[in-house]
């Protein structure tokens, strides 16, 4: 069947293989139900892992997949959980509808957005997404009166999930809940992926030249991913907001944004499923170190940070990928 | 298409600063021409196509594509009305296959590019209207290989293979044999050759086999004007061409 | 009134002038040579430290300690673009910028370690300490230094950039690298000469800033925003950009924050988001 040189090729066996779920794959969303065995006591921080997984996968499909380099898609996390927090906190707080409210919120934003970002590349577009965020932040910091400012929004009572699961402490729900979103976006985001417009994406990532030059009109492209990639960011973040009941103003905040980059670059650009490892090590690895010195754990992320780029500049699923050829591969 | 040249410009005129690059060109390609550019280095040829492309605007004049004027258009819609280039370097896409290359071409011509409800392997004309072009081009049998993993000559077919896919009308090709090692230009020529009727063409050469082998007129450009225009047998025997540029000139 | 609008000028001035010295040689270097080196921040840092070591534990005074934090920080720059920076300039810009982000974490974590993590104070002499009054404004002298040092530093700059062969060399690169190559220009050298001088140039801001805005290990991180607004509004490459990006921040963030404090800093970067998005290349630069 495929042949590097030599062999007869077919052509649509060669691309459907590209497409088809792999075993590793389906044993990996069948291990993510393990925690609910296995670690019943960290379910609290599955569903933080799941909820930064689902961030990274949309920022993935921005950066990986179309290469805009953003250090602001915080922005959009930010906007969807402070619009299903004030919505929770205002009386209704039913969650699939916030969670919709939030996504609703993003999306507009991250088109708004998204139509200066697409305008601009390198440099203007890092100071863009830069600014775009600190813009957000200082924003929700001086209007304290809704957003809670530096305190924070107080006060967010969900209802239980389909009138049934209670939001508890244990965190069942809440793990339930967030994988849920996140298997259902990762559907979206691998069948976005692997379609044409994904294929078109990394055509523009891959030589942005060449794309007009084949009649592909670039900024229309980028700016339809981008305000995906912005509704899926709003997702996580109204799930966040759901889940732990409160939202700070991190969550707008540089910090996010750049953890978040450095969980895909930790996993690997270009394959959905890095920003899910990423995720995983980093998440896990911050709760484990968590009574460090703050300061020494950002001097071992900035020497991983070194390590990785200059090392394993595809992160571990790349590093992974040379070793086990075309098995892994989900783009 | 309205009658007259498949691919004209008038008056087109550009430079930077105190840098001429255009000076008023005039031509016109009639539909199904087989037109060569050639002229010294740093004469304006790729400039041209740039110009005609859209991806340089000009400071004066107009091109117009089968009778309409095509000049405020942007360039991929002016790919999409039919008017293609290839590179005179390499610009494809590194990482993606020839297959994937093709085919995205395919589905932008069809529309289909921007579609994200179902998978590629879905698109099945699509695919086999690819690995037809591929085919055509001796390209089949490593289309699964990654572009940068093939041989340049191949890549060089890869870039025509884009541009077929596209559906030209008018085909614009930048040097194709540019760097082409003597053992691979076989193919190219097929290639060139194989070129479907309707289609025009103007390609930019330096390789005067090819220039007098395919081209029933040649357009000579220095310093960014038009110098002289004929046939091959009189822009050789033209003394003022010679000169200028056949004179003590390399060949391909 | 007046005194009061020109108070706020000068010193939104003498601070622009800070953020030029810290800026100018990022603008020239991401220029040449497109490698978004996020660490130059750090540098600056560096050379602020070099100034409070020497003059806490070795006892030197302030002016002295000016050169030797210039000359650390080229110093230390050089080591890391031959040891590490070069292996990145083909690499993608993502990849660049988390590099360079992982060396701003660990070289705040350093120097929160060696020094901690309070502000360091330093001792200007007395000679640059108290003000003039001058037609009601007040006039620190501090701030007056700053302004000169800032003035003949730039015209030192537009000298060797205009006038010697090695500016020459440079504007070349800057325009055209391979060109500038194919011209026998030894692009490598220039840019390692450039990066350290521009280095040396933050080191020596660093040490400047001490008496304005305080040095603690975050300098690093929270001067590179600013340093990175002032590049990316005047324009890659361009001093002229650099020195006319840096004041008009200067002057927009001492008169805001006087005039507005409630905006903060919302009102710099709306401005700078709005003048990118008309103008991606900045004010003065060709991409």
């Amino acid at each position: 069947m495929a042949g590097p040189g030599g062999a007869r090729v077919d052509p649509h066996a060669w691309l459907a293989r590209q497409t088809r779920w792999s075993a590793p794959e389906i044993a990996f969303w069948l291990a993510a139900l393990l925690p609910f065995v296995l670690f019943p006591t960290y379910l609290t921080l599955a569903s933080q892992i799941a909820i930064t997984a689902l961030f990274a996968v949309s920022l993935d499909l921005i950066l990986g997949y179309a290469g805009i380099i953003s250090l602001g898609h915080a922005v959009y996390f930010g906007i969807g959980a402070y619009t299903a927090g004030l919505i929770a906190k205002h009386g209704w707080g039913e969650p699939i509808t916030g969670l919709i409210a939030g996504a609703v919120a993003a999306t507009v934003v991250g088109y708004l957005t998204g139509l200066i970002v697409v305008r601009v590349r390198q440099l203007a577009l890092l100071m863009i997404t830069l600014g775009l965020g600190f813009l957000a932040a200082e924003a929700a910091n001086s209007m304290g009166r809704i957003t809670g400012g530096a305190d924070g929004l107080q006060g967010v009572r969900v209802w239980d999930l389909f009138g049934a699961f209670e939001f508890d402490l244990y965190g069942y729900t809440a793990y339930g809940y967030s994988l849920a979103a996140l298997f259902l976006v990762f559907l979206l985001s691998r069948r976005l992926v692997h379609s044409p417009f994904g294929l078109s994406l990394r055509g523009i990532r891959e030589n942005q030249r060449r794309m007009p030059a084949i009649g592909a009109p670039n900024r229309a492209r980028l700016l339809k991913v981008y305000t995906i990639a912005a509704c899926f960011a709003g997702i996580a973040g109204a799930l966040l907001a759901q889940t732990t009941q409160t939202v700070s103003l991190e969550t707008l905040g540089f910090q996010r944004s750049a953890d978040v980059a450095v969980m895909l670059i930790l996993g690997g650009t270009g394959r959905l499923y890095g920003g899910i490892i990423g995720a995983v090590i980093f998440m896990i690895a911050r709760d484990q170190l968590a009574d460090m010195n703050p300061q020494y754990w950002y001097f071992w992320i900035g020497l991983l940070l070194m390590a990785v780029v200059l090392f394993l500049p595809t992160g571990v699923l790349g590093g992974l990928a040379r070793l086990v050829p075309q098995r892994w591969r989900t783009a | 298409m309205s009658g007259g040249p498949a691919l004209a410009t008038s008056g087109l005129n550009k430079s930077f600063g105190s840098l001429v690059v255009a000076r008023d060109i005039e031509i016109a390609l009639p539909e199904g021409a087989r037109y060569a550019l050639i002229g010294p280095n740093g004469a304006g040829k790729t400039t041209l196509i740039n110009l005609i492309t859209g991806m340089l605007r000009p400071d004066a004049g107009r091109i117009l594509l089968g009778g309409d004027d095509i000049t405020a258009l942007a360039p991929d819609a002016r790919v999409k009305r039919g008017l293609v280039r290839t590179f005179q370097i390499n610009t494809l896409f590194p990482h993606l296959s020839a297959l994937e290359s093709v085919t995205l071409a395919v589905c932008e011509r069809r529309g289909e590019a921007a579609e994200w409800s179902r998978r590629l392997p879905a698109y099945r004309d699509a695919i086999d209207e690819a690995y037809g072009i591929l085919a055509q081009l001796r390209l089949a049998d490593d289309c699964a290989r990654p572009t940068h993993a093939l041989a340049y000559g191949q890549q060089r077919l890869l870039e025509i293979a884009l541009a077929l896919a596209t559906g030209p009308k008018v085909l614009l090709l930048d040097e194709p044999a540019a760097g082409v090692p003597r053992g691979e230009s076989a193919a190219l020529f097929e290639a060139i050759a194989g070129l479907p009727e309707d289609i025009t063409v103007l390609f930019i050469e330096h390789d005067m086999n090819i220039v007098f082998r395919f081209a029933t007129r040649i357009i000579v450009l220095v310093r960014g004007a038009v110098l002289v225009e004929g046939t091959p047998d009189e822009i050789a025997a033209d003394p003022v061409v010679r000169e200028v540029y056949l004179g003590g000139a390399h060949h391909g | 009134m007046i005194s009061q609008i020109m108070g706020v000028l000068f010193d939104g001035f003498a601070y622009g002038m800070l953020l030029f010295l810290l800026s100018v040689g990022l603008s020239v270097t991401l220029g040449l040579m497109n490698f978004t080196n996020l660490a130059h921040g750090s540098f600056a840092m560096l050379g602020g430290y070099v100034t409070v070591t020497l003059m806490r534990d070795a006892g030197w005074p302030f002016l002295l300690t000016l050169p030797v934090a210039f000359v650390a920080a080229a110093v230390a720059s050089v080591a890391f673009e031959r040891t590490l920076f070069r292996r990145l300039y083909r690499a993608t810009e993502l990849n660049q910028v988390l590099f360079t982000i992982g060396l701003v974490f660990v070289m705040a974590a350093a120097a929160a370690y060696v020094f901690g993590t309070v502000a360091q104070p330093v001792r200007v002499p007395d000679y640059l300490n108290g003000s003039f009054r001058i037609g009601g404004i007040n006039f620190a002298v501090y701030r007056l230094f700053l302004i000169g040092m800032a003035l003949v530093i730039t015209v030192l700059l537009v000298i060797g950039l205009e006038m010697t062969r090695f500016g020459a060399q440079v504007r070349a690169a800057v325009d055209n690298q391979r060109m500038a190559k194919g011209l026998g220009i030894d692009v490598d050298t220039v840019f390692a000469v450039t990066f350290a001088l521009g280095s040396g140039l933050a080191g020596l801001g660093g040490a400047l800033a001490i008496e304005i805005v305080g040095l603690d290990p975050s300098f690093g991180f929270q001067y590179l925003v600013y340093v990175l607004i002032v590049v990316a509004v005047g324009g890659l490459g361009s001093i002229g950009g650099s020195f006319l990006a840096a004041t008009l921040l200067g002057v927009s963030d001492v008169a805001g924050k006087f005039y507005v404090p409630q905006l903060g800093a919302f009102l710099i970067y709306a401005i700078m988001v709005g003048l990118l998005f008309f103008r991606p290349a900045g004010l003065f630069g060709k991409r």
